[in-house]
């Protein structure tokens, strides 16, 4: 079966206003099947909200091809597309009460009131906001503001819906509820979802793809736990949450395990696949793949934030180097100054071919 | 004890105002209020006897006998609302698509068409008209340009007509229209129009039910502003309009000028007024309605 959206190296340049070029979209490649929830992550102005406007019709590629659901999009003026969108900034009218608001696309596809003012109701139930259809825009708070914008654009049941950073201006405990919502809204709803963020933790909770990006390019496509687990290169590891890097030389091969060193001389124990003596590549370890015990890489805690069931560790290799990010439980004796040893299971190392 | 220290201060502080208000504003319009109901003088001024034929020769209550009424002025009172109509609606029509053109200019373009459109004000009003006289005449540059290319073979009789009247208030007028609707379309929130676009409505639809709406209140501010003084003007019609170009300002000033009537000019005032505050009134509270809260 032919996937819902299907983009093929999609590129976009904008003039700088210092006379430069720059590449917003430098060749980007994406299919989104139907019902998947797909978040684009990367840093601030990396083109993510470039590439939702090209979706949504409201930036022209230079080159490359975006089809859905078989048809050619570049042809079709934004409201022709079967797309949603909701905005950054939420972009409601402020002169129309929200009930409005929500029906504006029935309003505007002729449906009849009646009938609109049935489905309104429905929406608005939805996101839980039944009974504020009277109120106006201005007249409700941001979380509130950010339902209103969301129930205006699933009530024309799009294809596709478009949501660009929706919960950055919301607070956390507000952000954290809303991106469950947000999650079932989206799997009751059978639409799918390209959804915006550079906040990788919201990525790695709502996402059944992420897409990473980085100045143009995508980095890499994958489950949050690929991406999270088997970054394709620093940068993505580095992106997607707490990393110790180690740049080692792989020592000797030993049993089960591949021994390796980094510079100043601590020892890591990596997965014995495909790894030969004398190359050189970068380990990845989260924190959470150390544990402390009697032995293993042996140092100093540095510092110690305490984080209710968990206790997250800055410590110091007695080799020397950069300090390793540990997070360990909160029974366990550590705290600053003591020695400990970190130990790790090898098959939770992830190697980076490159050194 | 802070609170009244602060309501001294603030009438300290509006006392000028409230006293130059008083003195050359509320003072004047009082004395024109009372005039209009006094008996005219043989040789200009009043005499302090109560009249209400001022407002019978104009309204037709007049006895035939001591004061005619001649429906002329109810003709003029409804021809310089007409003419101010219609200046409203051409500045309307002529600067909307302009202001959104304008904001759209990169800064510099900008602050150089913004100082252009002022450009007016730094000359005198008189001068300005006289130049369209120079233009519009007979042997004038329009009629020149017009028959050496051959479109007319004889020369258009624009100046003295209501046309004249109605372009030159046009011309006047321009800078009021542009400079609120400006304000307002520039404020227009560009993501509420791709909003529109992205829900499906076509670009007709956006127009009418998204930036028509968020500009009304620059549409009605502009309308407002070039009504008023237009209903009153008479130095448009003095220069460029002949008879059938005369406004009820022309009446107001020849009553107080040429024919003395003061209580007669001071009668055609007070309708003058009348007209604009009702006006201002059912706009102030049309905008009132629209704006809503938001
Ligand atoms: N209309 C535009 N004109 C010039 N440069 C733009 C324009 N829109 C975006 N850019 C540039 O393109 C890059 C990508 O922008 P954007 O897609 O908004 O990034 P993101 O949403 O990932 O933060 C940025 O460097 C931005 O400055
Ligand atoms: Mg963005």
């Amino acid at each position: 079966m032919a996937p819902l959206l299907e983009i093929r190296d999609a590129r976009r340049t904008f003039l700088t206003p210092e006379g430069g070029r720059l590449a917003a979209l430098d060749g980007v490649s994406l299919s989104v099947e139907a019902n998947e929830f797909v978040t684009l992550l990367g840093p601030s102005g990396c083109g993510k909200t470039t590439l939702l406007r090209a979706i949504s019709g409201f930036e022209a590629l230079d080159s490359g091809t975006m089809v859905l659901d078989g048809a050619d999009l570049s042809a079709l003026p934004p409201f022709r597309r079967p797309v949603n969108t909701v905005f950054q900034s939420y972009a409601l009218f402020g002169h129309m009460t929200v009930a409005r608001n929500v029906g504006y696309a029935l309003e505007v596809a002729g449906v009849a009131k009646s009938q609109r003012e049935v489905q309104v109701a429905e929406v608005l139930e939805k996101v839980g906001l039944a009974g504020l259809g009277a109120r106006r825009p201005g007249q409700l708070s941001g979380g509130q503001r950010q339902r209103v914008a969301l129930a205006r654009s699933i009530i024309a049941k799009p294809r596709l819906l478009l949501l660009d950073e929706p919960l950055s201006a919301l607070d956390r405990n507000l952000r954290q509820q809303m991106q469950l919502e947000l999650k079932s809204l989206q799997h009751a709803l059978g639409i799918a979802f390209i959804f915006v963020t550079h906040d990788q933790e919201e990525a790695l909770t709502m996402s059944d793809w992420i897409v990473v990006m980085r100045a143009g390019k995508i980095e890499q496509i994958g489950t949050p736990r690929e991406i999270y687990r088997q970054p394709k290169n620093r940068f993505v590891a580095e992106f997607i949450g707490e990393t110790n890097l180690f740049p080692v030389t792989v020592d000797r091969v030993e049993g089960g395990d591949a021994l390796a060193r980094t510079a100043d001389g601590v020892e890591l124990r990596l997965p014995v696949l495909g790894r030969k003596a004398g190359e050189q590549v970068t380990a990845i370890l989260r924190p959470a793949d150390f544990t402390l015990g009697p032995t293993g890489i042996p140092g100093r805690v540095s510092r110690a934030v305490y984080l209710g069931s968990d206790l997250y560790l800055f410590v110091q290799p007695q080799a020397g180097g950069p300090e390793i990010r540990v997070i360990a439980r909160d029974n366990q004796d550590a705290r600053e100054g003591s020695a400990v040893h970190l130990s790790h299971d090898p098959a939770r190392v992830h190697v980076l071919e490159a050194g | 004890m802070a609170l009244r220290r602060q309501s001294v201060v603030l009438g300290v502080l509006l006392a000028p105002v409230t006293l130059f208000l008083g003195i050359f504003f509320l003072l004047p319009l009082c004395i024109i209020a009372v005039f209009s109901f006094l008996t005219p003088g043989l040789y200009g001024g009043v005499e302090w006897t109560f009249y209400h034929w001022n407002y019978g020769r104009i309204f037709g209550w007049a006895d035939g006998f001591i004061e005619i009424f001649e429906p002329v002025y109810l003709q003029i009172l409804w021809r310089s609302l007409s003419f101010a109509a219609l200046t409203v609606i051409l500045t309307l029509i002529l600067c909307y698509p302009v202001a959104f053109w304008v904001s759209r200019l990169s800064d510099r373009w900008r602050l150089v068409f913004l100082f252009l459109i002022t450009l007016p004000f730094f000359s005198s009003l008189i001068v300005r008209l006289y130049a369209w006289l120079l233009i519009l005449k007979p042997t004038g540059l329009l009629n020149t340009v017009l028959l050496n290319i051959g479109l007319i073979s004889e020369p258009l009789e624009i100046l003295y007509t209501p046309a004249a009247v109605v372009l030159g208030m046009v011309y006047v007028m321009v800078p009021f229209m542009f400079l609120p609707l400006y304000a307002s379309v520039d404020t227009l929130d560009r993501a509420q129009i791709e909003a529109s676009l992205d829900l499906g409505a076509n670009r007709v639809q956006t127009f009418l039910k998204v930036v028509l709406p968020q500009t009304l209140p620059g549409i009605i501010g502009g309308a407002v502003i070039v009504f008023i003084p237009s209903v009153g003007n008479f130095v448009v019609p003095d220069v460029l309009g002949g008879a059938k170009g005369l406004m009820i300002g022309n009446l107001v000033e020849q009553q107080f000028l040429s024919s003395r009537n003061w209580p007669f000019g001071s009668a055609l005032s007070m309708i003058i007024m009348a007209v604009v505050l009702t006006v201002l009134m059912v706009s102030v509270r049309r905008a009132k309605k629209v704006g809503g809260h938001a």
